[in-house]
């Protein structure tokens, strides 16, 4: 494989965080600096997608930022599974600073300087994390954005905030000190290395017990993916803004979880090491629990942010369980479903912000009757959701099609009805909401003040995601190829 | 052989503050003025000095000299390796950039003593540059005294509970080093001599191992009581808190870990490493001791209410990190110990200088006190949540590279309970740490202001809190940076200069 040095990814990775000071500066005229936001988006984005062909053609960038350990430098090195990330963060970023500009001024929020400050400053992490050539690379970068998106969390600066940013650095960042931490030295201390490799670095170094004890450290510990019994930072993130909720926990801090884990069961401890000890099941029922669990408290949600925040904690255990099955299908659905649910659940948090703005309600209970005066946010909520459940023509069914064939090839045929139990589930919390919401008829005083249509700025970004995941179930490129590529390279073609 | 002022930079490492110190005393009569250059001259030549010799010993090897040309062991020989020469740089680094913070605070504080309070600041240096360049263990002795009485006086400075504070560190501190200075006589009764190395050579061919062992256990339990190693750390807190803001800055960082250092120079160079891990069995127990200090210290952070008092209890958590780590008695636990001396003096100003700045602002210290600083001292909170990170553990910053060493020779030398107490103590300090932030950042501020600022010093008590003096902003500002800096560069020190110090029989 072709390894290109280049200073790209750490542009990439950069361009964001250098545009912080400007933001700063630009505190009085808040025009001038939504402007900065955006070309720092439209920058970032660009430099990842210029990659891109290399990537697809077999090739990957690497650059090496600081040597601050002997053995372990911080390195950045961009292949197909690091690309798939950072393009749908940085693409989804543009949109969510269309989508953050309406609802922040919409709702005239306080210190919104600072917002987009930390918001910069988080997707500079993200993709750092997307970029990480090694472990210690990928620990620095995600505990930057544990401690980025505090801020961001916290907004509102009242009781509610607080006491969700406890439960968000309680869970987040106790468990990357208390076990991913000591799980990192103890593999450095045994094997010397911490890069990644198509096989893993493990094997052969470390007893089976010990490895077994660790993969379990790395799953829990990395409690952005939100494995139960480490998810309840999710729902209580939500009193953070919409926007903050749609991207980074839809998108980004919930998928670097899921990111690290992939990376860490695939590039640390091999696909062969994880088959010959039997750990597939283990992982994929700890999956499949949190998938059935979440799926259910999903229902009995009344919040509509909350019952999103469910949703995506059961979503993302499907990738686990699809990177856990060790199949072909599997990895590559698991992998997929990073791009598609992102799509999607973008979607229904653009169009949960929108109904804030435009109606001032967020609960569901509230939403009877809403279709009719805000038709096209509903619209875009319905095609999210067929996303998120999985069914054509959104490009969450391609995802999903690659899971249920990836159980068939594990023989996991358990983790086959749970998939299709678990779809069923996720209809029943999704679809009675698009139906109450355009087929029945309100109670008038549910409504106190006019109801518009959101503004344009709310309305278009989840419109132009709605039709991404449309456009994405015909044509599910570059993310497929770049997904299928990824597997080839860690089972071996 | 260099030649001129450089082949004398040893002596006048010592020689240049302690000078600068008298000429101070004499010069306040003349005018008040004059003061603050004198010693930021001291300072800065002191630093030039050490960043010199590190360089040196780099090149070259190890810096043998001589005080006035007599030869050991009946004059006093000073050395400088790659241990002291790191540790010298990062403790001249340090005093200086608190100097620099000290030129409109000093005066505030201490008004017609700021004389005095110079002084006293370059004689403490002095005590500790000697500390930390000395070959000869009485010498050790003579300038731990000087370092402890500038110490005691410095933190006597202060109003209130200082001076009782301070006398109980008085008590203590002497009774630290006269088993200090017992152990050294019980060497010199077994040897004859006083020279480290002399010693080092004479002590294998001692018939009678208990007497050795004897005066080791009183050396070590000396400097355990001057570096406030659990459970002798009784006069830390209150010393350290109630001390004047700036004295806190300067004390707190240094003299627990130039202690450290003279411990670990004991039991290297004078009771070498095989005989200290090997045949007496101190380890085990005195890792317990560091452990228990960890645990401590930070349980006691954690039931505090006031800025000031919790940090000094994460100082006592984090000699235990130091003490442990050298105790593992492996390399990669040694390396980290030593670079976090290094790392810790950062931090430690980093946080206290902070505090100092906000107390310059706000005199009282209570969390609840804090609201809305960010907003209104946002460089002084930017450097207390860089050194709190750092604290943490949060790559890239320094705090978590020396972790990474600790818990790492930790895991090599399966003891996992040192490993457990570094993890609980991070954990701790999120919370501690997360508690200012949230008092910063959440409380809106008091309505009544008036109470608050009524001896804030600030003329005209307007009642609304800025930013600290831009004296104490930049090198708070630097301090930070810094602890970035070391960060990036902690594997170039350890394999550039810590492994060169470390005896090779190390594992």
């Amino acid at each position: 494989m072709e390894t290109v040095i280049s200073i790209r990814p750490l542009i990439a990775v950069l361009a964001s965080l250098l545009v912080i000071p400007l933001l700063a500066a630009s505190k009085r005229s808040p025009n001038l600096r939504e402007a900065w936001t955006l070309a720092a988006a439209v920058l970032k984005f660009l430099v990842v997608a210029s990659m891109l062909p290399l990537v697809l053609g077999g090739a990957q960038f690497a650059y090496t930022i600081a040597p601050v350990l002997p053995g372990y430098p911080i390195q950045l090195r961009v292949d197909a599974l690091g690309i798939l990330f950072a393009l749908v963060s940085s693409s989804l970023w543009m949109v969510t600073s269309l989508y953050s500009i309406g609802y922040m001024r919409g709702l005239q929020e306080h210190a919104q300087t600072r917002y987009y400050c930390f918001f910069a400053l988080s997707l500079s992490a993200t993709v750092g994390v997307a970029f990480s050539a090694n472990l210690l690379t990928l620990y620095l970068f995600y505990e930057i954005l544990s401690l980025s998106t505090y801020p961001l969390v916290t907004h509102h600066q009242d009781s509610a905030a607080r006491s969700s940013g406890r439960k968000y650095l309680f869970f987040i960042l106790g468990t990357s000190i208390c076990m991913v931490l000591p799980a990192m030295i103890f593999i450095a201390n045994k094997t010397g290395t911490l890069e990644f490799a198509s096989q893993g670095i493990a094997a052969g170094r470390i007893e089976p017990q010990t490895t077994t004890i660790l993969v379990l450290l790395f799953i829990f510990g990395f409690a952005k993916a939100a494995i139960m019994p480490f998810h309840a930072w999710l729902p209580a993130a939500m009193v953070a803004p919409t926007p903050v909720s749609a991207l980074l926990h839809a998108v980004a801090v919930v998928k670097v979880g899921v990111f690290c884990i992939i990376r860490v069961l695939t590039n640390i401890f091999g696909t062969e090491l994880l088959t010959d000890l039997g750990m597939s099941t283990l992982i994929c029922t700890i999956a499949a629990c949190t998938v059935l669990v979440s799926s259910m408290i999903a229902l009995s949600q009344d919040g509509l942010k909350r019952r999103l925040a469910f949703s995506t904690i059961g979503q993302l255990s499907y990738i686990v369980l699809g990177v856990a099955l060790l199949s072909q299908s599997g990895m590559v659905g698991g992998m997929l479903h990073i791009a598609m649910h992102a799509f999607g659940k973008i979607t229904l948090f653009f169009c949960a912000g929108a109904i804030f703005v435009g109606a001032g309600v967020k609960n569901i209970s509230q939403m009877t009757g809403i279709g009719k005066r805000m038709p096209f946010t509903m619209t875009a909520f319905f095609i999210g959701s067929l996303s998120v459940i999985g069914l054509p023509p959104c490009g969450g069914f391609i995802s999903k099609w690659h899971l249920v064939i990836g159980t068939v090839e594990a023989g996991q045929f358990v983790m086959l009805a749970v998939l299709l139990f678990s779809s069923l589930l996720n209809a029943a919390y999704f679809l009675p909401i698009v139906y109450r919401a355009f087929f029945c008829r309100p109670e008038e005083s549910l409504f106190t003040g006019p109801v518009d249509e959101a503004p344009t700025w709310c309305l278009v970004p989840p419109l132009l995601t709605a039709a991404l995941s449309i456009v994405l179930f015909f044509y599910p490129q570059p993310f497929l190829q770049l997904a299928q590529q990824a597997v080839r390279g860690i089972l071996g073609g | 052989m260099p030649s001129g002022v450089e082949a004398h930079l040893p002596a006048l490492v010592v020689a240049v503050p302690l000078c600068a110190a008298l000429l101070i005393t004499a010069s306040w009569w003349f005018g008040r003025k004059l003061s603050f250059p004198i010693a930021v001259a001291a300072s800065l030549a002191s630093l030039a000095a050490a960043i010199t010799l590190l360089l040196r010993v780099l090149a070259h090897g190890v810096i043998e000299y001589r005080l006035g040309g007599w030869p050991p062991p009946f004059g006093i020989a000073y050395r400088i390796d790659h241990l002291n020469g790191l540790i010298l740089a990062a403790v001249a680094l340090v005093s200086f950039l608190n100097l620099a913070a000290c030129r409109t605070a000093a005066e505030q504080e201490f008004q017609e003593k700021t004389g005095a309070f110079y002084a006293l600041y370059l004689l403490f240096i002095t005590g500790l540059f000697g500390i930390l360049i000395t070959g000869d263990a009485f010498n050790l002795f003579v300038l731990l005294e000087i370092a402890s009485l500038t110490g005691y006086a410095l933190i006597g400075l202060g109003p209130g509970r200082a001076s009782l504070s301070g006398l109980n560190y008085v008590f203590m501190g002497t009774i630290g080093a006269s088993f200090y200075l017992l152990g050294v006589g019980c060497l010199y009764v077994i040897t004859g001599s006083l020279n480290m190395a002399d010693i080092a050579s004479i002590l294998p061919s001692i018939s009678s191992a208990n007497m050795v062992v004897l005066a080791f256990v009183l050396c070590l339990i000396g400097l355990f009581v001057k570096m406030a190693l659990f459970p002798l750390h009784g006069w830390l807190p209150n010393a350290y808190t109630y001390a004047p803001p700036l004295v806190g800055s300067l004390v707190a960082p240094l003299t627990t870990k130039v202690m450290i250092y003279a411990m670990i120079r004991i039991t290297l160079t004078v009771f070498t490493f095989d005989f200290a891990f090997k045949q007496t069995g101190l380890s085990g127990p005195i890792l317990w001791l560091a452990v228990l200090a960890i645990f401590f210290g930070s349980l006691m952070a954690l039931a505090q209410q006031r800025l000031k008092k919790m940090l000094t209890f994460i100082v006592v958590a984090e000699v235990g990190y130091m003490v442990g780590g050298f105790w593992l008695g492996n390399k990669a636990g040694m390396s980290g110990a030593v670079l976090h001396i290094v790392n810790d003096a950062a931090m430690t100003l980093c946080v206290f200088l902070a505090a100092a700045a906000i107390a310059s602002r706000i005199r009282d210290d209570r969390l609840s006190s804090l609201g809305g600083l960010f907003r209104s001292m946002p460089v002084s909170m930017a450097a207390l949540t860089v050194g709190g990170l750092s604290l943490i553990g949060v790559p890239p910053t320094c705090g978590f590279f020396s972790k990474w060493y600790l818990i790492s020779g930790g895991i090599s030398a399966g003891r996992y309970g040192f490993v457990a107490a570094l993890i609980f103590s991070s954990l701790v300090n999120v919370v501690l740490f997360f508690r200012v932030f949230e008092a910063g950042y959440f409380e809106p501020l008091p309505d009544d202001h008036a109470d608050r600022f009524e001896r804030s010093g600030q003329p005209g008590g307007t009642g609304i809190v800025t930013e600290a003096p831009l004296d104490m902003i930049v090198p708070l500002a630097a301090t930070a940076v810094l602890l970035i800096l070391l960060g990036i560069f902690s594997g170039k020190i350890v394999t550039g200069i810590i492994h060169h110090a470390l005896p090779a029989v190390v594992g």
